[in-house]
């Protein structure tokens, strides 16, 4: 293969929890039904991390399926970089603790941190790396386990989130593939939006922050979903203006998975029919920064993404976040 | 065309409910409205009359007629 000057996508791996909560077991938690949490998010089940699974753990067996459809060591890694919020131990990064599990030796490895934008975030970061020829092979993992750090009492939450990780090696591709286009924006004015307010610098963990409730994920639900899906509909049109594209040249939308009546609504403004989107969020849940590489990962073992489909990938998350990239895959 | 009109056609697509069983007093719990319903909804209000609804105003409308007052305001 003659290598152009843009990044891909070369290959894809994902990791799931074994456990699976069911909208039926978390009745027996919260006051909550399956047809409540069915109607409003689509979802019907999640993985959620037990035993010894953890971030790095996930992270390590979705980089190894990886590397291996890629054809790489991973003393072949340039940079290694984890996007996630939710890494092993808040020092050292859950970056470094994969790149020991992997032996990727040579890697620069780093934590990202854009919420459930996180992957994309990667994405763009690495494409720069590649494009520029700084780096040759990149890992990036998309990995969130959320499960640790959602309030199981607050049924308007804990309902949402599950667990998992999913991994791609970004490397030179052919002429006209790869990543035709990606932008990245945030808007910290919007913060408070979605959070955990204690356990950092400002608020270390003391008696009262846990007393308070304070480690757990606090979420603004019908002011986020506003948010999604101006910012999808707006940044989707975007990347696709920029490689002279318009929504209906899509072959698929791969969406950030929180909630499907975010994703229809906004495929819907998006003039998008069922088919061109992708969804596997009834069976995972809101997996974070996991969302899109699982996603696509599974679409492309199903064989649903083929060669020279022409994809919008796109998401949104805490700080606020959001991103979205044109894919020639 | 009236706003309550425009209204009327929002909620109907929205919904998928036959206009004709919206009227000024039918309330959300009437057309088995939930909260993204009611998100939605706004965002559609939003969207067609050029405008802005604050969460506090949106907490206060419970019926058709409050929506429609609250645009007519808005807009006049």
């Amino acid at each position: 293969m003659i290598a152009g000057k843009k990044a891909g996508i070369v290959s894809t791996g994902r990791a799931l929890p074994v456990v699976r909560l069911t909208n039926f077991d978390l009745e027996h938690m919260v006051e909550t039904s399956d047809e409540w949490i069915t109607t409003r998010s689509g979802i019907k089940e999640r993985r959620i991390i037990s035993g010894d699974e953890t971030n790095s753990g996930l992270s390590e067996i979705a980089a190894r399926i990886a590397l291996e459809k890629a054809g790489l060591k991973p003393e072949e890694i340039d940079i290694l970089i984890v996007a996630t919020v939710t890494a092993d131990q808040l020092l050292p990064s859950s970056a470094c603790l994969v790149q020991a599990k992997l032996n990727a030796h040579r890697a620069a490895a780093f934590d990202l941190a854009a919420g459930c934008t996180g992957f994309l975030y990667g994405l763009t970061v690495g494409q720069q790396f590649i494009e520029t020829g700084a780096a040759k092979n990149i890992l990036l993992i998309g990995v969130d386990t959320l499960s640790p750090i959602v309030d199981w009492t607050d049924r308007n939450t804990c309902v949402l989130f599950g667990d998992g990780a999913g991994a791609v090696v970004l490397q030179r591709v052919e002429e006209g593939r790869g990543i035709l286009a990606s932008k990245m924006y945030s808007d910290g004015t919007k913060a408070e939006l979605l959070d955990i307010p204690a356990g950092g610098s400002k608020r270390p963990t003391t008696v009262r922050t846990l007393e308070e409730r304070a480690h757990y994920i606090r979420m603004n639900g019908p002011e986020i979903f506003k948010f999604a899906v101006k910012i999808m509909v707006e940044s989707t049109t975007n990347v696709l203006e920029l490689c002279g594209k318009k929504p209906a040249d899509l072959d698929f939308i791969v969406p950030h998975q929180a909630n499907v009546r975010i994703i229809n609504a906004a495929c819907k403004r998006l003039g998008l029919s069922d088919s061109q989107v992708l969804v596997n969020i009834q069976r995972y849940g809101n997996m974070s920064s996991a969302t899109i590489p699982v996603v696509l990962d599974e679409a492309l073992e199903e064989g649903k993404i083929k060669q020279g489909d022409l994809l919008t990938l796109v998401s949104f998350g805490a700080g606020l976040t959001w991103g979205a990239a044109v894919l020639n895959w | 065309m009236e706003v309550l009109e425009i209204v009327k056609g929002l909620i109907s697509e929205q919904l998928d409910i036959d206009e004709e069983q919206l009227e000024m007093k039918t309330t959300f719990e009437d057309i088995d409205a939930d909260s993204l319903d009611v998100v939605e909804l706004v965002m559609a209000l939003e969207e067609e009359f050029n405008l802005e609804i604050a969460d506090e105003e949106v907490e206060k409308i419970k019926t058709i007629g409050d929506i429609v007052s609250y645009i007519e305001k808005q807009i006049a």
